[in-house]
């Protein structure tokens, strides 16, 4: 119940910040709900399903080179994108072509991810290869992709990425008014994908992955492949990841393969940690806070700022294993750590032989 | 309505199983792990309607060949023959227990991260696609027979609560609750009243005779106080080979039988 006073109060004032706060932060707020959107899906397969898939940054950037490729080609207007000129391309190269068309691109950036996942979501869930060994693999995906992208410059624009954007269907990307839609446009997907997730995770399907996380050999005896499961939960957060990461590269007018590697998807984790796994509210606080507080502190402290976010993330692990949204439960869980410890002292006094064995400590 | 419950739509899926009187033919069956040969060569049946105990001390295979049973072992030879028509060591794990092989584990193993009463659910779902988890709800009838089996097991007060907080007794039945709600025809058991009291244990034999009426069991077991009011018959295993078979009456009385583990006690004080 909280929670969902919460994730209303969240919502709120994303809506109306654009009432009291600079176009300057309102862009930073648009890239952080993107974050947020991504941190929802990385949520859905580590904190309900229980897989820890450190790639994520593969599938934000698949979706964000599928919007980017549309809004290359948009600002180029007919021509050659300039990084292809550069690097002696004679002919636009045949798979940007339909990226000129925008409901194209839009599709792409949901089915490119999803079809990659459920290919490799497919060869190693039914192989069972699970826990550290999909990690590591995961990761070993965001490094080749980010590694294809620095190498095929002509198509790709290497380690600059994509950039220079003007205008998305014909809206001047630099207008305020095409930037607070686009603020408006990323909150109602951040709504849409997490009801659409709460209504996954109140079905069958959503007790399905949780008992996959729990025990997933109890599920396969009890009649469910979890193979199945275990794909499906794998597109579906690659496709909510390419989703933010459309609307982030329209929102920030860059892509490159730095945004895409080993280091952003550890990020995600962390908000993911941050906020609070295995609650759809608490990634979305996770995003939210920790992009804000990397803003405060790097606006502040532009030296020492990312000690900030070290220390924050090693606090919450150490002291809040739940997160930032089990802050509440911490003063009960005091209480009854503490209340024990009381208890521990006394029967230590009334134990016979106590004394003894305090004396044998000291000696020690 | 317990019995409309459970013999209305099951028997329509089953239809043509109500002739099948043999339920579980186990030919000449061995198992290996490396060179070590856990299963020589057994042959048994189990008949519908049965309760078949495997006795016999540690180590003798009682648990290898449940595991082959339910797909999670591989075999080295030989076949199992459910329902005399599917050689269920070709399966996958979740189609046997689509087919209505149901296993219950020795530790109990049920999903702490949702309630109760969603445990259950997902136990009684038939149809196992994404689509129809994601957007149909359990049909009136089942949760009719779904609830019935709550009462049934007791935990109907529960069942909203988390399965954490449940008795090392009321797990286990929970576990049971969950394979009679998948309705199954033939249901694998291993030790299922290993640490429980002499009463939970005897709640136990009850609920084993009531869910007979419906299917075969097959139950590894060192209780033999249980195994003697509960079994139809027994299977005696000593070292991956059978023994002796017959009722609990014929094979006490067997000298094998005694020298290598009745005359011991059984392994849990009969």
């Amino acid at each position: 119940m909280k929670k969902k006073v919460l994730v209303i109060l969240i919502f709120l004032f994303l809506a109306t910040a654009p009432l009291y706060m600079s176009m300057f932060r309102i862009s930073l707020l648009g890239k952080y709900i993107c974050y947020a959107i991504v941190a929802i899906g990385l949520d859905v397969i580590w904190g309900y399903t229980g897989i820890l898939s450190l790639g994520h940054g593969v599938y934000f950037g698949l979706g964000a080179y599928c919007m980017a490729m549309y809004l290359k080609l948009e600002a180029s207007q007919g021509a050659m994108p300039d990084f292809m000129v550069w690097s002696g391309l004679a002919e636009l190269p045949w798979f940007w072509k339909p990226f000129a068309n925008p409901v194209f691109a839009i599709g792409m950036v949901i089915l490119v991810p999803m079809a990659v996942a459920v290919v490799i979501g497919y060869l190693t869930f039914l192989n069972r290869i699970k826990g550290v060994y999909f990690s590591i693999l995961s990761q070993a995906l965001a490094m080749i992709l980010s590694v294809l992208l620095i190498g095929s410059q002509g198509y790709t624009g290497g380690s600059n990425g994509l950039t220079n954007f003007t205008a998305v269907f014909g809206n001047s990307l630099s207008s305020p008014m095409t930037k607070l839609v686009l603020f408006y446009v990323s909150l109602a997907v951040l709504i849409l994908i997490y009801l659409a997730c709460q209504f996954i995770m109140k079905q069958r399907t959503g007790k399905i992955l949780v008992a996959i996380r729990d025990g997933e050999n109890r599920v396969r005896f009890t009649g469910y492949n979890p193979a199945k499961y275990k794909v499906f939960v794998y597109a579906l957060s690659a496709a909510i990841a390419g989703i933010a990461g459309a609307l982030y590269v329209t929102q920030v007018g860059i892509i490159s393969p730095g945004e895409v590697g080993i280091n952003p998807s550890v990020t995600m984790i962390i908000w993911v940690a941050v906020g609070g796994k295995g609650t759809l509210v608490g990634p979305i606080l996770g995003a939210l806070l920790v992009n804000a507080m990397k803003t405060i502190a790097s606006e502040n402290f532009p030296e020492i700022w990312s000690y900030f976010i070290g220390i924050l993330f090693v606090v919450v692990i150490l002291w809040l294993p739940g997160g930032l949204i089990s802050l509440n439960e911490l003063p009960a869980k005091w209480k009854k750590k503490f209340g024990k410890q009381e208890a521990e002292e006394e029967f230590e006094e009334v134990m016979p032989g106590a004394e003894e064995v305090q004396i044998c400590r000291k000696i020690v | 309505m317990s019995e409309n419950c459970v013999n209305g739509t099951f028997r329509e899926q089953h239809a043509d199983a109500e002739k099948v009187d043999t339920i579980l033919q186990i030919e000449d069956v061995s198992i290996k792990f490396g060179d070590f040969n856990a299963i020589k060569h057994v042959t048994t049946s189990v008949e519908d309607h049965e309760v078949r105990f495997f006795i016999g001390p540690n180590g003798a295979g009682k648990t290898t060949i449940l595991d082959a049973i339910c797909g999670k072992n591989k075999i080295s030879g030989g076949k199992i023959i459910y329902q005399q028509e599917y050689d269920v060591t070709k399966l996958k794990e979740h189609v046997i227990a689509e087919i209505g092989i149901g296993r219950k584990f020795q530790a109990p193993s049920v999903f702490n991260g949702i309630t109760i009463d969603e445990n259950m659910e997902l136990a009684t779902a038939r149809k196992h696609t994404l689509y129809s988890t994601t957007f149909h709800k359990l049909s009136k009838e089942k949760r009719d027979y779904m609830n019935y089996v709550l009462e049934f097991i007791g935990l109907q007060d529960k069942r909203f609560q988390y399965p954490t907080r449940l008795s090392h007794g009321e797990k286990q039945w929970l576990e049971i609750g969950m394979i009679m709600a998948a309705r199954p025809r033939l249901i694998l058991l291993d030790e299922p009243v290993a640490g429980m009291g002499r009463r939970e244990t005897e709640k136990t034999a009850d609920l084993l005779q009531a869910m007979k009426r419906n299917c075969a069991i097959v139950v590894v077991e060192h209780d033999m106080q249980f195994a003697k009011d509960v079994s139809d018959s027994v299977t005696v295993f000593h070292e991956g080979m059978i023994l002796d078979e017959g009722t609990m009456d014929s094979v006490q009385h067997n000298q094998e039988v005694i020298d290598v583990y009745l005359g011991r006690g059984g392994e849990k004080g009969a």
